[in-house]
């Protein structure tokens, strides 16, 4: 609830509005089971009396999700502006258990459908693995491609102060790190943090008395193809195939507009899925494509400008801070990762077990 | 479906709510069990109370226990105690009824599985009555 809280106090400083003029509230339990932070408690704590709420709940893309909603609430006048927010103790309170641990620690009986993997030992980390080694089997991609979008991602947090690892890495390091859940290396795998973030999302009218010049919401889009890996259709395709397209259609861009993307890097596998299924490369190209450098700092696709969840900051459900980094790309807040004249940024989530995709474009200029 | 009865384990069980317990129940008697839409003939997997292709009231069909890995992965660390012993592979196994089903797969050389080796299916009791589906070298 604290980092709600502190995440909320920094955005309404940030965006210099009254507090007063909130009337709509977006969140979702991020800190998950017993954390106590489901969207009514929430909006409790905080003090926000709505006249629009919404707790949807699909995972880590929840954030993007949440855009999509809150845009269409505000255009047809549920509310003026809305606050979603986001906050975790994941780590403090569950320790590294999340990845390698599991959520299933005794002998309880497992219900739905999770219990037709839980009781065999599937870790979190081995679903994504299940995608990876079906991917590589089908087009030939390698440890050595995966890894070097951990390289590019590491070099990126290397450049913030905030980020957990910034020490640079090789594709080397990435290979010879332990072994988790074939193929997936350690260092395939996201940090595990505490955390928060928090949007406030208005409209135009109220945005020009704000400090900052607003970011507008060009796109947003979402789809679900499964939930439990198990019933993933094609273990090579996620659903940013649908909501990509979708959301650049909404924004009247193409793949080559995009100036910079923020992708839900819980794994090495997710990007490159997403890079597929977005159409920045043709599918089956992603691991010769991240080996071309496109998602490098000064690439064509500079990609986790922040460091991403695989070197900076993961508190369970990071969909949040691929929209904070994207606005803050797009105000030229990106510091030493500022990614030159950057006019329109995207933001894919993924949430679940490459279930549920959200993708949000964002730009500098109005939408015409 | 050969059965192994093995009352010793000590981790997480199948709930076995609605056809879920049917289906473990039916695993225990040496069944593999899936099913098949009476009104559109869509197949699926896990059980469901409805026809995901069209809503009707699925019916149960005995699948032969044979099927091919879609895919895999060899789990080296995982913190959960009753999986203290390491590593083991879990497996997506397409099965020529046309449903996929995901299980351990045991009797082999973790390092010597491969995509597209043919498995099949046994059944391990985790109670007096219900059985989990695994899988080994056809």
């Amino acid at each position: 609830m604290q980092h709600h809280a502190l995440a909320a106090r920094r955005a309404i400083a940030d965006c210099g509005i009254a507090k007063s003029a909130i009337d709509g509230y977006v969140s979702t339990s991020g800190g998950g089971p017993g954390a106590g932070d489901d969207a009514v408690s929430m909006a409790e704590y905080l003090g926000v009396n709505h006249r629009y709420i919404d707790g949807t709940m699909v995972g880590g893309s929840s954030f993007e999700f949440h855009v999509q909603h809150a845009a269409a609430a505000i255009r047809e006048g549920l509310c003026d502006t809305v606050l979603v927010t986001y906050g975790s103790d994941q780590l403090t309170r569950m320790g590294r258990v999340l990845g390698t641990g599991g959520f299933q620690r005794d002998a309880q009986p497992v219900a739905g459908a999770m219990q037709m993997a839980t009781p065999y030992g599937l870790p979190l980390v081995g679903a994504y693995a299940l995608a990876a080694h079906r991917h590589m089997h089908e087009f030939g991609t390698t440890s050595k491609q995966l890894a070097e979008i951990a390289v590019g991602i590491r070099e990126f947090a290397g450049l913030n102060p905030d980020a957990r690892y910034g020490d640079p890495i090789t594709v080397e390091d990435v290979l010879n790190s332990r072994m988790i859940a074939d193929p997936l290396h350690k260092l395939d795998c996201c940090v595990i943090t505490d955390g928060g973030g928090a949007l406030v999302m208005t409209t135009e009218e109220i945005a020009r008395d704000l400090r900052h010049v607003p970011v507008y919401v060009l796109g947003a889009a979402g789809t679900q193809t499964h939930w439990n890996i198990h019933q993933m259709p094609d273990f090579t395709e996620m659903g940013a195939t649908v909501c990509g397209p979708e959301a650049m259609g909404q924004a009247g861009v193409t793949p080559a507009d995009i100036d910079t993307a923020q992708l839900y890097d819980s794994f090495t596998i997710t990007v490159l899925l997403m890079l597929e299924g977005l159409g920045f490369c043709g599918k089956g190209e992603g691991g010769s494509y991240v080996q071309e450098g496109h998602l490098r700092r000064g690439g064509s696709m500079p990609t986790n400008t922040d460091g991403g969840g695989l070197s900076s900051n993961h508190p369970g459900m990071r969909g949040i801070f691929l929209l904070i980094e994207a606005v803050r790309q797009l105000r030229g807040h990106g510091g030493e990762a500022q990614v030159p004249d950057a006019e329109v940024a995207l933001a894919c989530g993924s949430g679940g077990w490459l279930s549920a995709i959200g993708t949000v474009v964002l730009g500098k200029d109005r939408p015409s | 479906m050969r059965v192994v009865r093995d009352l010793e384990w000590q981790g997480p069980v199948p709930a076995g709510e609605g056809e879920y317990g049917e289906f473990f129940a039916a695993a225990a008697e040496g069944r593999l069990l899936i099913q098949q839409c009476p009104q559109c003939g869509h197949r699926q997997h896990y059980p469901r109370a409805l026809c995901t292709a069209c809503a009707a009231v699925p019916e149960w069909i005995e699948a032969s226990g044979t099927g091919t890995v879609y895919t895999y992965t060899i789990v080296r660390q995982y913190g959960v105690p009753a999986f203290a012993e390491l590593p083991y592979v879990l497996a997506m196994v397409d099965l020529p009824e046309g449903v996929r089903m995901f299980g351990g797969l045991t009797g082999v050389d973790p390092e010597a599985v491969e995509i597209g080796m043919p498995v099949s299916a046994y059944a391990r009791t985790y109670d007096d009555d219900h059985a989990m589906v695994f899988w080994e070298p056809a």
